[in-house]
């Protein structure tokens, strides 16, 4: 029975505890076998406290066995991204610098996850800070896709896909600050959410760039994805940035909303460099909404594919210059052996302690806001940062959603971008403007290259309607069983 | 040449409130190292600032007090700098909109002697914005220890013009500040506790030159004196480099207030390059007018128009008014107790010298005192009405303040009700004629010096309960021709 339960949907699970046919505890075990049997050809983990874990499964099972479950999400184990905090566990961003540091304390959807009954189930893997589109730039060792071991999981989530992918945890959290969530979710065939801007509180989120990123989910199914969405969304009073809006229940509103949606489609997304593969499974996808009643249009977004890239390097880079200054070696993280004062401690220890892609993030990012140059770069990104919002309002006006695809590509080789940071860069040109404008994105699985790689299909909704967005992604999900495929380990 | 000193003032100033400027956790001083801490000070990973709404309560009550002009949006910036007391190794603050801006500080310069109203003059003032205080750091031998208590304490910078051209100007405009900023419970202003530090950007030309000179920064001024004393002897300086045929030099000097001598820190500012940029972590607060309006209903009278409205509506003398203003609750007690006894000098005599005397002899605070404003406006009221002796109200003065006894109670128990009896008046003073018969002839001579020895013997026969203006009709007449 336990092989069946890896890459069932939550939905099922939480029956199969409800039902009592099966205890949290046991589920838990589960995955911890899948896990110990898989994990040393992933390593989608950097970390996983098992004993901890298990004692939360028993508080749920006995909290189920008193009639006080605390609902579909009680006993379900949740892997946690290695950016977001939860108390007593390592926080290391897969960076050097923090290989060493223990949270005091729960970010707010950890608070709000424990609250639900999950069970964070483990530290998983990612580019260190956040930045990058492969996993590769971890401190600890990259990750390796499920669906082909010689291949990258995308990232920056790239643990929290490859986890669900592989069957070691049903549903995990990511960030996506310009596709980490979407893109690896792409490249390992599951879904991936990120959320509006704002729905979700960053606190307890280490920040990579603080106006771009936000927490969202990995899961098999879009229904799951909304589940756990429903538990972690909502104003957050030690975010200031966390909108004041309702959290409707995403999993009755997915299945209440039919459509049919006028849909766009950005002309601009399907030019030069999209892989022949992803571009026909994708437009195979457009084909099943036109077929299902929906009004396709073509759209235009021509700022956000000329300028995106250039403006989220800018802006990001810029936030993060700021951001990782806190990382000095002084308070807590890597403290550089050799340092004799303290512009010693700075230099050494945030030299020993980042990585290549972090300093030059870093390095590009107080460039971006030196003095001389604050106006040409920051700035001007800021201006074109708006004008891109404006551009996918106006789409919005006579659209419902956009369709695209996720990735140019299907997963790349390990190595195979890594020298190239400008063509890694690449990787985010679908998603990175979703981010700058603080819309939601989710991909869904759409198909498999001749190789068999996953493709994705990217929805893009309008700010702060999840529900309807979660519909549209529904829709496709119905009426394909991409889903129910998984890699064979 | 005569020399002219240009002088601009930037003043920090901390908040009185409850919490941090950007998280819950206390904000206090003594506690011990790093106890008033949590994840967003300590900058850990994923810590996210959320603004105190009295923080920017308080600046914009600072801000109407001084007349500055509030900007409609509160916005906050990241000023980039690493120093080991900065734990994000950014400051949180405001960069080109100070949430106020212009104002100025009234002050008052010595006048020409103790008992004279010095010339007013008002400072303008160039911005005032806030921001984040740092932690502290203490040095030891071969290491530095580092205490965040203070850091994320909110911090008002303000910035004068560079318009005062003395040292005393310069501490009227502290003084003034300090007192504004105390009255308006901004601040409590504690020198000593680093509630108020003030930097001095002091230059000087010749009288008559329009342009700025050199400026020369002068830091750690801890002490209202040690800014007048450190100004003063930096422009005796800045004179005696010019007038030998020397060029000032553009620096940062230390100033030691135990020695009363500067010394250069370092010449010319580092180019120091902040990268300002908004901080993406904090919304900008809009400031609307009822929000204004609000804070500005609890705004208190400011101490320079209490004090001219003291001296025009109860005539009181100048210098009672300078005792009375720069302490607003003893202002308070002083109009409250003229309400009730409708005598407002001799209320606010008994309130600026026996009040203010006790109080410093007991080292008692004036909230503490038992003495409220009922009770010296019932003793005004006896002595007024001839109850009693200013002499026995002194004696009752004392008394009341040590028990919080009403005045009337302390007169019966000590019997200090001045005699009106008239009978027994009649034979004291019969009495003090006949033992006093030089007196007697030297008053019906003409002497009316003489009559006061008699006063004194009847005074003493009646134990200081005779009323003396009894005394005195009855003596003329018996006297009389």
């Amino acid at each position: 029975m336990s092989a069946g339960l890896i890459f069932k949907p939550v939905a099922e699970l939480s029956a199969l505890l409800e039902e009592k046919k099966i205890s949290a505890v046991e589920l838990l075990q589960t995955f911890i076998a899948r896990t110990t049997a898989v994990e040393g050809r992933i390593r989608a983990f950097n970390s996983r406290d098992e004993a901890g874990a298990l004692a939360l499964a028993a508080a749920s099972d006995a909290r189920r066995a008193a009639g006080q479950s605390r609902g579909p999400l009680d006993g379900i184990p949740v892997g946690f991204k290695d950016v977001i905090a939860v108390q007593g566990q390592p926080l290391t961003c897969s960076s050097k610098m923090l290989a060493n540091f223990i949270s005091p304390y729960d970010a707010t959807v950890t608070t709000k996850l424990k609250a639900a009954g999950a069970i964070p189930w483990g530290r998983l893997n990612m580019d260190e800070f956040a930045m990058g589109s492969s996993t590769e730039n971890s401190a600890f060792g990259p990750t390796a896709n499920p669906w082909d071991l010689t291949r990258v999981p995308g990232g920056s989530s790239g643990g929290s896909a490859a986890a669900v992918a592989a069957g070691e945890a049903p549903v995990s959290l990511g960030s996506d600050t310009g596709g980490s969530i979407r893109q690896p979710a792409a490249l390992c065939g599951i879904v991936g959410l990120k959320p509006t801007y704002g729905l979700v509180s960053r606190y307890g989120l280490a920040a990579f760039a603080s106006s771009l990123d936000q927490i969202g989910t990995f899961a098999h199914t879009v229904e799951d994805a909304a589940l756990l969405l429903g538990a972690i969304a909502g104003h957050d009073e030690r975010d200031s940035t966390s909108f004041k809006a309702d959290v409707p229940d995403y999993c009755a509103e997915l299945k209440q909303r039919k459509g049919p949606w006028r849909l766009g489609v950005p002309r601009e997304f399907f030019g030069a460099g999209l892989d022949s593969e992803v571009g026909a499974a994708v437009k195979k996808g457009i084909e099943f909404y036109r077929a299902a009643g929906c009004e396709i249009r073509e759209v235009s977004l021509p700022l956000s594919a000329e300028y995106a890239i250039a403006t989220y390097y800018l802006i990001a880079t810029a936030e993060a210059s700021s951001n990782l200054a806190r990382y000095d070696g002084i308070r807590y993280g890597h403290r550089s052996a050799a340092a004799v004062d303290a512009i010693d401690i700075y230099a050494k220890s945030r030299a020993e302690g980042f990585g290549e892609e972090v300093k030059r993030r870093i390095i590009l990012g107080t460039h971006v806001l030196s003095s001389g140059y604050y106006d040409a770069y920051y700035l001007r990104a800021q201006k074109v940062r708006t004008l891109i919002r404006g551009e996918f309002m106006r789409v919005f006006q006579e659209c419902d959603a956009l369709l695209s695809p996720t990735s140019p590509t299907a997963a790349f080789k390990l190595r195979e971008n890594a020298s190239d940071p400008l063509a890694m860069y690449l990787n985010d040109i679908y998603t990175i403007g979703v981010n700058l404008a603080g819309l939601p994105g989710i991909s869904v699985p759409c198909g498999f290259t001749g190789s068999g790689l996953p493709i994705g299909l990217q929805v893009i909704g309008q700010p702060f309607r999840e529900a309807e967005l979660l519909a549209i992604a529904s829709a496709y999900e119905q009426g394909h069983d991409w889903h129910t495929k998984h890699p064979v380990l | 040449m005569k020399y002219e000193a240009v002088i601009g003032l930037e003043v920090h100033v901390q908040l009185k409130t409850a919490s941090k400027m950007f998280t819950r956790v206390a904000a206090g001083y003594g506690e011990p190292e790093n106890t008033l801490t949590d994840p967003v000070v300590l900058a850990l990973p994923g810590a996210l600032p959320v603004m105190n709404k009295e923080a920017i309560d308080k600046i914009i009550k600072a801000g109407l007090m001084l007349g500055c002009a509030i900007a409609p949006v509160c916005k906050w910036d990241r000023k980039n700098y690493f120093y080991p007391d900065s734990p994000k190794n950014y400051q949180i603050s405001q960069y080109d909109q100070p949430i106020c801006v212009a104002g100025a500080v009234e002050i008052e310069l010595p006048g020409a002697a103790r008992n004279l109203m010095g010339e007013h003059k008002r400072i303008p003032l160039t911005r005032i914005h806030l921001e984040e205080d740092v932690g502290k750091l203490t040095h030891g031998a071969t290491d530095s220890l580092v205490d965040y208590n203070r850091a994320g304490t909110p911090l008002m910078e303000i910035v004068s013009e560079p318009a005062m051209h003395s040292a005393d100007e310069a501490f009227a405009f502290l003084t003034s500040l300090r007192t504004t900023m105390v009255q308006g419970g901004i601040s409590a202003c504690d020198m000593e506790k680093g509630q108020l530090r003030c930097d001095a950007n002091i230059s000087i030309r010749p009288v008559g030159e329009t342009r700025l000179g050199t400026k020369v920064e002068l830091k750690n001024l801890n002490s209202i004196s040690f800014v007048r004393d450190g100004i003063a002897v930096e422009i005796r300086r800045q004179t005696a480099v010019l007038e030998s045929g020397g060029t000032i030099v553009q620096e940062t000097r230390q100033y030691d207030g135990e020695s009363g001598i500067s010394a250069s820190m370092r010449s010319k500012e580092m180019a120091h390059d902040y990268r300002y940029f908004p901080d993406p972590d904090l919304m900008p607060v809009k400031v609307d007018e009822a929000w204004k309006a609000a804070i500005r209903a609890t705004i208190p009278e400011l101490h320079f128009d209490r004090q001219r409205r003291f001296m025009e509506q109860y005539q009181l003398p100048y210098t009672v008014t300078s005792v009375l203003v720069p302490d607003l609750a003893l202002s308070d007690f002083f109009e409250e107790t003229a309400k009730l006894c409708g005598k407002a000098q001799a209320a606010a005599n008994w309130i600026a010298n026996d009040l203010l005397r006790e109080l410093a002899g007991a080292k008692q605070e004036l909230a503490d005192s038992k003495v409220r404003p009922a009770h010296v406006a019932a003793l005004v009221g006896l002595v007024e009405s001839g109850v009693i002796s200013s002499t026995a109200a002194k004696e009752v003065f004392v008394e009341i303040f040590q028990t919080g006894e009403l005045p009337e109670a302390v007169v019966d128990r000590k019997g200090l009700k001045q005699s009106t009896d008239t009978g027994a008046l009649e034979g004291w003073v019969s009495a003090a004629i006949a033992a006093n018969p030089q007196a007697a002839a030297g008053f019906k001579a003409g002497n009316e010096k003489a009559l006061n020895a008699i006063k004194g013997a009847v005074m003493k026969a009646s134990a200081g309960k005779a009323n003396p203006k009894l005394v005195d009709e009855v003596l003329r007449r018996q006297l009389g021709p």
